[in-house]
């Protein structure tokens, strides 16, 4: 028999809140796990991309304080090979957006040692800030 | 006419709008020189786009965020208007060399050609610009190349890079998402083919397509010597004696993290990577000042003097 879960109004308007800023209709994973076997950064991962996705369908706001979504470096991978065609670096990237819209900053430009920022590629430094400031 | 001779009238005085992008006037100096000297050696002119800006390098994932685009399209705009005053002669290609740069200008163009009030939005925002009207297609400069056909590099090699073992390392950006792809996504060959026209030997490896880590190297620096670390060992067991990039990102995890990588695991031997522009201009005989090797961390030189590539 199937069950059916409830979502208190509260997490139904998180759902709602990152299927909108990802454009991604997040109730349609089913948890298959290949985002999370092909991950190359899983291992850095405190939950897998799969975690995550059950998470942000649930609407459990713990999400946001996981440390995957700055993990995630939006390689695509798992863009690419979702069965269900949903793009859960879109995903990640709201759970980010929903955190840097607040002003809070996830890394320091300022205590980046002088010699490294000397070295660093503006493409490096352009991309840290654009995925990790507000 | 014969075949060959169909190509010269095909190739021969193309001037195509080419997008640097940040990097390539800093860090990877050596690759834009490498890679506008052996389009010369093509056949192909690329001319820089006048007042272009940054990309913005990654492209916006957020469905609402409209302004990062901005800046992308607004380089679009400028490929209009050099069409306009002639100075191309290609009616709707973009050229880029920068992986990121590639990705992003492609991404940003797609979402506006497919979504017209996206497009009506963003042209709003520029009020002192021409409308951006959509004709514009980007691409990367080995897609260039691969529409002239490889055989047309094949024959402008003069020194064939027999006996040099490289691996092609494609990173995420002109291989992902599938619809900005230049190749197969999960099976690309497009590098392979080239470096087989430069006459290398091209060693695979399932690393190939691996994220190195990208921004990551900014503040997780560890993240970067493992996955490179990864990348690195896997050619050199497959045979590589060097990898070859189109990504000055790639370019630095994967060169200048050896460093790092030489500290974590003392074991590991240094490999040079190159721009694969940098293979094409060793392998045409262009004179050395293209080449650009004081700017790669890992010097290739010893390795290109012991397969009598470059003079002692």
């Amino acid at each position: 028999m199937a069950k059916k879960m409830i979502i208190s109004s509260e997490n139904e308007e998180f759902v709602c809140k990152v299927s909108e800023l990802s454009g991604e209709q997040v109730t349609l994973c089913e948890q298959c796990g290949t985002c999370s076997g092909g991950c190359p950064v899983v291992g850095e991962m405190d939950v897998t991309p799969s975690q995550m996705m059950k998470m942000a369908q649930l609407g459990l706001k713990d999400v946001l304080d996981v440390k995957t979504i700055w993990v995630c470096a939006s390689c695509y991978t798992c863009t690419i090979r979702c069965p269900r065609g949903l793009d859960v670096s879109k995903v990640a990237e709201a759970l980010r957006q929903i955190i840097l819209r607040q002003a809070i900053d996830h890394i320091d430009i300022k205590a980046i040692p002088k010699e490294e920022l000397e070295q660093l590629p503006q493409i490096a430094m352009v991309s840290a800030c654009r995925k990790f400031t507000g | 006419m014969s075949a060959h001779e169909d190509f010269k009238l095909l190739t021969d005085g193309m001037k195509v709008p080419y997008f640097p992008g940040c990097t390539l006037k800093t860090t990877a100096r050596n690759f834009e020189e490498s890679a506008l000297a052996s389009a010369r050696a093509l056949g192909i002119e690329m001319v820089e786009l006048p007042r272009w800006n940054c990309c913005g390098t990654v492209f916006s994932l957020s469905a609402d965020d409209l302004i990062h685009h901005v800046a992308s399209v607004r380089n679009l705009i400028r490929v209009q208007e050099m069409n306009k005053q002639g100075l191309v002669n290609e009616n709707h290609r973009l050229v880029t060399l920068c992986s990121m740069c590639f990705n992003t200008l492609k991404r940003s163009n797609l979402r506006v050609k497919e979504n017209a009030e996206d497009m009506k939005k963003i042209n709003d925002l520029m009020y002192r610009e021409e409308d951006y009207q959509g004709h514009v297609e980007v691409v990367h400069f080995i897609e260039l190349i691969r529409d002239l056909g490889f055989g047309k590099v094949k024959r402008a090699v003069k020194k064939s890079l027999t006996e040099l073992k490289v691996a092609p390392y494609y990173g995420c950006m002109i291989l992902r998402p599938k619809e900005v792809s230049i190749d197969d996504p999960e099976a690309p060959t497009i590098m392979h083919e080239m470096l087989q026209a430069l006459g290398t030997e091209v060693i695979s490896t399932p690393y190939n397509k691996v994220c190195c880590g990208s921004y990551q190297t900014v503040q997780e620096k560890s993240t970067v010597v493992e996955l490179a670390h990864e990348i690195l060992t896997h050619a050199q067991k497959a045979g590589a004696e060097a990898m070859a990039t189109t990504c000055p990102l790639c370019a630095f995890n994967l060169d200048n993290r050896q460093k790092e990588i030489v500290e974590k695991y003392p074991g590991f031997k240094k490999m040079p990577i190159f721009y694969i522009t940098q293979l094409m201009a060793i392998a045409f005989d262009l004179d050395k000042k293209f080449y650009g090797f004081e700017q790669n961390f890992v010097d290739p030189k010893p390795l290109l003097k012991a397969k009598n590539l470059l003079k002692q």
